[in-house]
């Protein structure tokens, strides 16, 4: 199933999402403040994607206008796309009753972006989990060390291009293919 | 295996039947359960299922003070030498029961991150398939185990028990 | 399989099982510490040769106060300052105490490092990833219907709401709509899950305070339920019932029956503890004031759930963003005002009781219909169709070997399970597997929040606060 050939596909570039003004007026004031945030709707909430070096601000304003409630980081491989990873934070807020889906594109062979610690501290956990399995280092994150494998563990599994480690199903009669 | 170049006779094969049947009622199981496992282990011990009825309500912390540790759940890669350590801290004689798919051959998680089968860590005597397997299951596979004890084919250090 | 771009190089070497020679010579090979399979030992020959391995975790563990990089979180000032530190105390009575990762309180494979002065905790680091199973990465490799399977031994506890978090958010992105029947069943099945989930709470918690009785007084009705689970779908726990596109099979003949007994035989039982528990004195002085979290360091740190209520904050899934019917059951939500143990023990029985109070709404208002959608994208043609049409022989082929196929896109579904929002984040890039599948567990914000709780009180109170948060270390590590 493996091939040893290298994989010579283009990168594809992320799919273009239209920037529209919510019909939120506080979100609005948002968009308007910071001009490379693209905002998409969905029932239960919006969507931002924010370049990466805008996070920590957004991040900041989004928790003055009433989304104090953090509630998830994650990372995802999209492998073939430039930007290659993404962080996807997800915050609440319980006054607006709306969630808040921030996705961040982030590039590059060491691929790194700004720490929202500082703003959510629930964020601390999260951001460790996805520097161990994916490798995206959070800059001014107090303790980034990993926090799922072992502290000396090499590679970061939940890239796509790092194997699922299975093993061959032993039997109990087998014996070696000659 | 501790073998002996003679064979026993008649006080001591009587006695080492009585050393096992002592053994057998008041097996002590260490807590190390670790996942879903855990829970039907625990059922196992609750009312329903009562695992006194076997000496084996007592589940000791300490791996000092228990002879049976019964591996319910997965071991993943970080848990191992901790599981191997507990295990060495168990004096003799002691017996491993692999509980569950995941402890005994890594289950469904067939990845990075588990050990694919407990055996890989530490010797394991008994095997009770399930995912997870009722308290009905870790009870045969427990009854299982005393029976061999009985019958003396368990591996342990000391000279008392041998393969027959 | 080809359309997923899951690149799969550099897969580890199969163990050879042979004569042992051999491999004695590739253990002595790999003379790093690293942790790497062993080769395998099969029944019958000789023990493994384990190579000793240390459990000191490096950076992961409580480093001393001048290296620490982390010092606020461990002493749980990032929110409220509540921190006392009294000058008389000698410094050089700082010891660090390991507590676990294998230790009696049930919760799992939790490792606690806390720095105490005297008796009283002043820094508290939780150390996980011991029961890390590679969860999401698995999820990548089985199909859509095979998803439940892997989701569902996440949160053990609650094995019902990690397959309907993941259902739901797989049928968003389908865009398919479940039965009303379908809906009812989830609905039931869940709140029973919540039932069972918190006497197996009530069960722990009793212990861990030290009522050891309550451990099998609280067995003793989850039996009850966990009986009629068994019924239903065939197995007591990790079920793999709740499925995308509805159910895996209807109710059984009789359910009414089985869930009217359960419905008379658990609130008395509840009634039993309460009566145990709720005046108890050293019940009370174990858990009055003990763990205080307040709403702000809840909404910091994305504890939700009973141990949000608990602190007061009004907040519950199944109230403000419903899902499968639920809005068409009437019930409430308790609320807690001090947000110590005692409010979150209490809450949760009085959550049982609201549970079972859905439980008998839907039980009398249970729709007929379908058990699973008629979509065909999804559901495979009923059986008898398939001796008769040849196109109905292939539907039904493609979607039990290939799995049926999602459109691309992404979407975030959370639905309140016992512990709080259990979050699905799922990416799908149109293939017969999921691209990622992020499981947003509730426990891992609870074990994050715990230096907050337990930092300035007693060590004694360490396992009453730890086992009053419920957590369940498989969603914590996944």
């Amino acid at each position: 199933m493996t091939d040893n050939a290298p994989d010579t596909t283009p990168d594809q570039p992320a799919p273009r999402v239209d920037r529209t003004i919510p019909a939120d007026p506080t979100l609005a004031r948002l968009a308007g403040e910071f001009g490379q945030v693209v905002f998409v709707s969905e029932t239960d909430g919006d969507v931002a994607h924010v370049p990466a070096a805008d996070v920590p601000a957004f991040a900041a304003a989004l928790l003055a206008v009433g989304y104090d409630v953090f509630v998830d980081l994650c990372g995802v491989d999209y492998l073939r796309r430039k930007p290659r990873y993404e962080v996807v934070i997800n915050l609440l807020s319980y006054t607006r009753r709306r969630r808040m889906r921030i996705r961040v594109g982030v590039d590059g062979a060491d691929p790194q972006m700004p720490s929202i610690s500082s703003v959510f501290p629930g964020a601390n956990y999260y951001e460790r989990e996805t520097y161990d399995l994916f490798g995206i280092a959070f800059t001014g994150h107090p303790d980034l060390t990993r926090i799922l494998l072992p502290d000396d563990w090499e590679g970061h599994p939940l890239r796509k291009d790092y194997s699922v480690g299975s093993v061959p199903v032993q039997f109990k009669g087998a014996h070696k293919a000659s | 295996m501790a073998g002996q170049t003679q064979p026993p006779g008649f006080l001591l094969t009587t006695l080492n039947k009585g050393v096992n049947w002592a053994r057998t009622r008041s097996m002590w199981p260490a807590t190390f359960g670790l996942a879903c496992c855990a829970i039907e282990m625990m059922g196992t011990g609750a009312a329903h299922y009562d695992l006194a009825r076997f000496g084996m309500e007592v589940f000791r912390a300490s791996p000092r003070q228990a002879d049976l540790m019964i591996v319910a759940g997965r071991v993943s890669q970080k848990m191992a030498p901790v599981l191997r350590q507990v295990y060495d801290q168990m004096s003799e004689p002691k017996w491993v029961i692999s509980m569950g798919a995941c402890a005994s051959s890594g289950g469904m998680f067939n990845n990075y991150a588990l050990v694919q089968g407990v055996d890989q860590v530490v010797p394991v005597d008994i095997y009770v398939p399930g995912c997870p397997p009722g308290p009905q299951s870790l009870m045969h596979g427990i009854l299982t185990l005393q029976d061999k004890i009985m019958k003396g084919e368990i591996r342990s250090e000391t000279g008392l028990t041998q393969a027959s | 399989m080809s359309d997923t771009p899951n690149v799969v190089t550099g897969d580890l070497e199969a163990p050879t099982i042979d004569a042992p020679s051999q491999s004695d010579q590739s253990s002595s090979e790999s003379t790093d510490t690293r942790r790497r399979l062993h080769d395998v030992w099969v029944s019958g020959t000789e023990e493994p040769e384990w190579v000793r391995q240390s459990t000191d975790e490096g950076a992961q563990e409580l480093l001393p106060e001048t290296e620490e990089p982390g010092l606020d979180a461990q002493r749980g000032v990032l929110v409220t300052d509540d921190y006392v530190v009294d000058d008389s105390i000698n410094d050089e009575e700082r010891q660090v105490i390991n507590m676990g990762p294998q230790h009696p309180s049930t919760h799992g494979v939790l490792r606690l490092q806390l720095e105490l002065e005297g008796e009283t905790i002043r820094r508290v680091k939780p150390i996980i990833g011991y029961l890390h199973t590679g969860m999401e990465k698995t999820a990548e490799t089985l199909t859509w219907l095979q998803g439940p399977t892997n989701v569902t031994r996440m949160d053990y506890l609650s094995p019902f709401h990690n397959e309907l978090g993941y259902s739901l958010a797989v049928e968003r992105l389908l865009g398919v709509d479940v039965p009303p029947r379908a809906e009812a069943i989830r609905v039931l099945m869940t709140e029973l899950n919540r039932v069972s989930s918190h006497l197996l709470f009530l069960a722990t918690q009793g212990m861990d305070i030290g009522a050891v009785s309550m451990m099998i007084y609280g067995w003793r009705e989850r039996e009850l339920v966990l009986r009629f689970f068994e019924d239903v779908t065939g197995l007591r726990m990790n079920h793999n019932y709740i499925r995308p596109g509805g159910v895996a099979a209807d109710l059984p003949d009789g359910w009414e029956d089985t869930v009217e007994q359960l419905l008379v035989d658990v609130p008395a039982g509840v009634a039993e503890y309460e009566e145990l528990l709720n005046d108890n004195p050293i019940f009370q002085d174990r858990t009055l004031g003990v763990g205080v979290i307040t709403p702000d360091e809840c909404k910091a740190f994305g504890v939700t759930g009973p141990n949000a209520r608990a602190s007061g904050i009004d907040w519950d899934l199944r109230k403000v963003f419903p899902y499968s019917g639920i809005e068409h059951y009437d019930f409430e939500v308790p609320l807690g005002k001090h947000g110590d143990v005692f409010d979150r023990y209490y809450i949760r029985v009085r959550e049982i009781e609201q549970s079972l109070g859905i439980v008998r709404q839907v039980m009398e208002t249970m729709p007929a219909g379908d058990y699973r959608t008629e979509d065909r994208k999804v559901t495979p043609p009923p059986r008898k169709r398939i001796d008769e049409s040849m196109e109905a022989l292939i539907h039904h082929f493609k979607i039990f070997t290939e799995g049926f196929k999602v459109p691309a896109g992404e979407v975030y579904q959370a639905v309140e399970s016992p512990r709080g929002e259990l979050g699905m984040y799922i990416v799908s890039e149109g293939g017969a597997k999921p691209w990622r599948v992020h499981v947003r567990g509730p426990s891992f914000a609870h074990v994050q929040a715990l230096p907050a709780m337990m930092t300035d009180s007693l060590v004694a109170d360490t396992i009453a606060t730890l086992a009053s948060t419920d957590p369940v270390l498989g969603d914590v590590d996944r």
